[in-house]
């Protein structure tokens, strides 16, 4: 089959501004800036104006990424955070031009990276929708067309005329991932988009889009952590690390290849995470490092149903007074699947000598999926400092039973607990 | 072999597809103009009246400081209806202003998050102004029946002058849009820019008033070419233009619209990348 969408030698550089805090331009920095180096130019006339210090650095969000894409290819794009993939899905849906390379497409794309773009909470679900596919590119014949369907598909049919504002947050979600679903475009973008609401719509949506995908011909890029979702849509995959394609291949494939390379895969660099500089400025007490490994092989290495993990956490600068910890466990929805208090649960604290604390956590009887650490440090009553998604960690298998069912993380539940079925007999 | 594939996106490139795509996306550029209309009066108590009210108050007040306390001079017309054909491109020049120059920030979740060419946000607000500038007009002519006052056919040359007037609105609009996604200091220029400019463009006076040597200096001022020209359609003869300042005034605002256009297709590739 023919090439709809060919990548060649794609890059996209980003100039990074160390020592700005500002996160966009003032005109007075401009001018002053303009002024400073003027004013230097006029005091060492001779002196050809040198950098004290790098102030700007480049950075290669994406670089030579070739590919092919196939007539009705459903393709996963796999890496971790901050790996390029949603540079990638932002060059292809023409939101930022690259620096180099080309892409050239065949066929109308339509991407989503984001459900519910241009929503407006003033505005009603029906105006909403209307709204909204016109902002994903479906003409206004098209959208009263489908526009039953849609409402059907959302289930809001009585809060149709109601302002969106008013909408549960499951409703909000529903409804803008129906129009997103009613799309019919040749090539469907996918952003991690299935990370939010419930998770029986979102096997919905998975339905759909699989159906559009595999009975329509309908070629669809798809970026997510979900592993599960990724095996259930895709039947090819990319993975990209630092930028680059490390492989390409069958879906299953580049899962293993994600899951047992932690030099590309998961987060092996950081096993060990060290906290921003910025973050702390000006804190006398903080958490400065954790690094995580399985209890039983000190390095990282993929961690399955019933492991146990330890965290070491190292402080820096000198609590006033004795201190304890505390680390959260939350799951990809972002809910609080549970806690771990030194000084409440355990009747631990610290003393300000002490600057490096083990936690072991486990054996741990999640369901797989990621999972992400923060952690606290409290002097006293009072905490003085919070570290939010400090580590990451992934529970890749769920086995915890004889058979061979891996539990998904979501559809079945955040964790497991020991059960049995014992049948009874039916005499009594 | 290129010619296989419809889209190809390279580094610099698209500008002859960019005037495609704003054809293509225009019932795109009509919802957002259509949701800015909608959102505008939504939870007011008396919602589309504020259209109304806004102009009509200022013409009270300006009327009454200009025309009773400081006697300026109004060549035999009713105040009130001399104040208004002033008002009416003034308004809309100034609310084009103030909404275009936030309109990409406001939208800034759109353009991160889809493509479409980015002309369309800007010139969906000048839009949004110009519905109001219509209301206003049925006001006038409201006024001007109140007063018996009746126009003659120089009423017909009024399109003119408002293509003159939306080219200075959309113009200054692009400017000020593009560099506000870059240097957020215009959120605070422009509110300064709009009360200032009401004072130095002849909207609660005549431009007669002015000094001759300072009239082609004043004229620079793109609105006054507009203002006096709406004055001389709507009010006749009591208001002559001053016809080399009027074509200097039209000739600076057909350069700072085009170089609004270019300098803001220039800044638009980097928009996503800087909001």
């Amino acid at each position: 089959m023919s090439s709809v969408i060919r990548v060649e030698n794609l890059g996209k550089k980003y100039t990074l501004r160390h020592q700005q805090r500002e996160q966009y331009t003032a005109m007075r920095d401009v001018i002053a800036d303009g002024f400073k180096s003027f004013a230097r130019r006029l005091i060492h006339p001779f002196q050809f104006p040198t950098e004290s210090g790098p102030s700007s650095e480049d950075f290669w969000a994406l670089k030579d990424v070739t590919f092919d894409v196939k007539q009705g290819d459903r393709i996963g794009i796999i890496g971790r955070n901050g790996a390029g993939k949603s540079t990638l899905l932002k060059i292809l849906s023409r939101i930022t031009e690259p620096t180099t390379g080309r892409v050239r497409i065949k066929g109308r794309v339509a991407s989503l990276l984001e459900v519910g773009t241009g929503f407006h909470p003033e505005l009603t679900g029906r105006e909403n929708i209307f709204l909204n596919g016109a902002i994903l590119g479906m003409g206004r014949a098209e959208i009263r067309k489908k526009f039953d369907e849609i409402v059907d598909f959302a289930e809001i049919e009585k809060f149709l005329d109601t302002p969106v504002k008013r909408y549960s947050s499951g409703m909000y979600v529903r409804l803008a991932f129906a129009v997103a679903a009613h799309l019919e475009p040749e090539i469907l973008i996918v952003d991690e988009v299935l990370a939010v609401g419930d998770a029986q719509f979102q096997k919905k949506c998975l339905g759909k889009m699989e159906d559009v995908s595999a009975k329509e011909g309908r070629t669809v890029l798809f970026v997510s952590h979900n592993m599960g979702a990724i095996r259930t849509l895709c039947n090819f995959s990319i993975l990209i690390s630092d930028g680059r394609l490390h492989i390409s291949g069958s879906t299953e494939q580049i899962i293993n290849a994600y899951y047992n390379n932690p030099g590309i895969g998961l987060k092996s660099d950081r096993i060990i995470s060290e906290r921003p500089q910025s973050a702390v400025a000006g804190k006398s007490f903080y958490i400065a490092r954790a690094v995580i490994s399985r209890l039983d092989c000190q390095e990282y290495k993929e961690i399955r149903f019933g492991d146990s993990i330890s965290i070491r956490v190292d402080l820096s600068g000198c609590p006033t007074t004795r201190y304890s910890l505390e680390f959260y466990i939350y799951n990809e929805q972002g809910i609080l699947v549970f806690v771990g208090a030194s000084g409440p649960h355990h009747g631990q604290y610290f003393n300000p000598d002490i600057h490096s604390v083990n936690i072991e956590i486990g054996p741990l009887t999640l369901t797989s999926g990621m999972y992400s650490i923060k952690l606290s440090a409290a002097e006293g009553l009072s905490r003085v400092d919070t570290w939010d998604n400090a580590q990451e960690f992934t529970i890749i298998e769920c086995l915890p039973f004889e058979t061979s069912w891996n539990i998904p993380a979501n559809r079945e539940g955040i964790c497991v607990v020991n059960n049995t079925f014992r049948p009874q007999s039916s005499e009594a | 072999m290129n010619d296989d594939f419809d889209l190809i996106i390279e580094p610099g490139g698209g500008i002859r597809r960019y005037w495609r795509d704003l054809w293509k996306y225009r019932e795109l550029f009509f919802f957002l103009a259509w949701r800015d209309i909608l959102v505008r009066y939504k939870q007011t108590v008396i919602g589309i009246a504020w259209s109304v009210i806004r102009p009509l108050l200022t013409m009270i007040v300006f009327s009454i400081v200009f025309g009773a306390l400081a006697g300026l001079p109004s060549n035999g017309v009713p105040y009130p209806i001399m104040v208004y054909a002033a008002m009416l491109p003034w308004q809309f020049f100034a609310n084009s202003l103030s909404e275009s120059s936030n309109s990409l920030i406001d939208n800034a979740n759109l353009l991160t998050k889809v493509y479409f060419p980015r002309l369309i946000v800007p010139a969906g607000s000048v839009i949004v102004s110009l519905v109001d500038f219509f209301i206003s007009l049925v006001i006038l002519f409201g006024v001007m029946a109140w007063y018996r006052y009746l126009p003659d056919v120089r009423m017909l040359l009024l399109p003119f002058f408002l293509v003159l007037a939306f080219l200075a609105s959309f113009g200054a609009g692009l400017w000020l849009s593009a560099l506000n996604v870059k240097y957020r200091d215009f959120r605070y220029v422009v509110p300064f820019l709009v009360q200032f400019g009401l004072y130095i463009s002849p909207v609660g006076f005549s431009s007669a008033i002015v000094p001759e040597k300072w009239r082609m200096l004043y004229f620079l001022n793109p609105m006054v070419g507009v203002i006096d020209g709406f004055r001389w359609a709507i009010l006749g003869d009591a208001f002559p233009v001053y016809w080399p300042g009027l074509a200097l005034s039209a000739c600076f605002t057909l350069l700072m619209f085009i170089g609004g256009l270019l300098y803001f297709r220039n800044m638009e590739r980097s928009f996503a990348d800087v909001i």
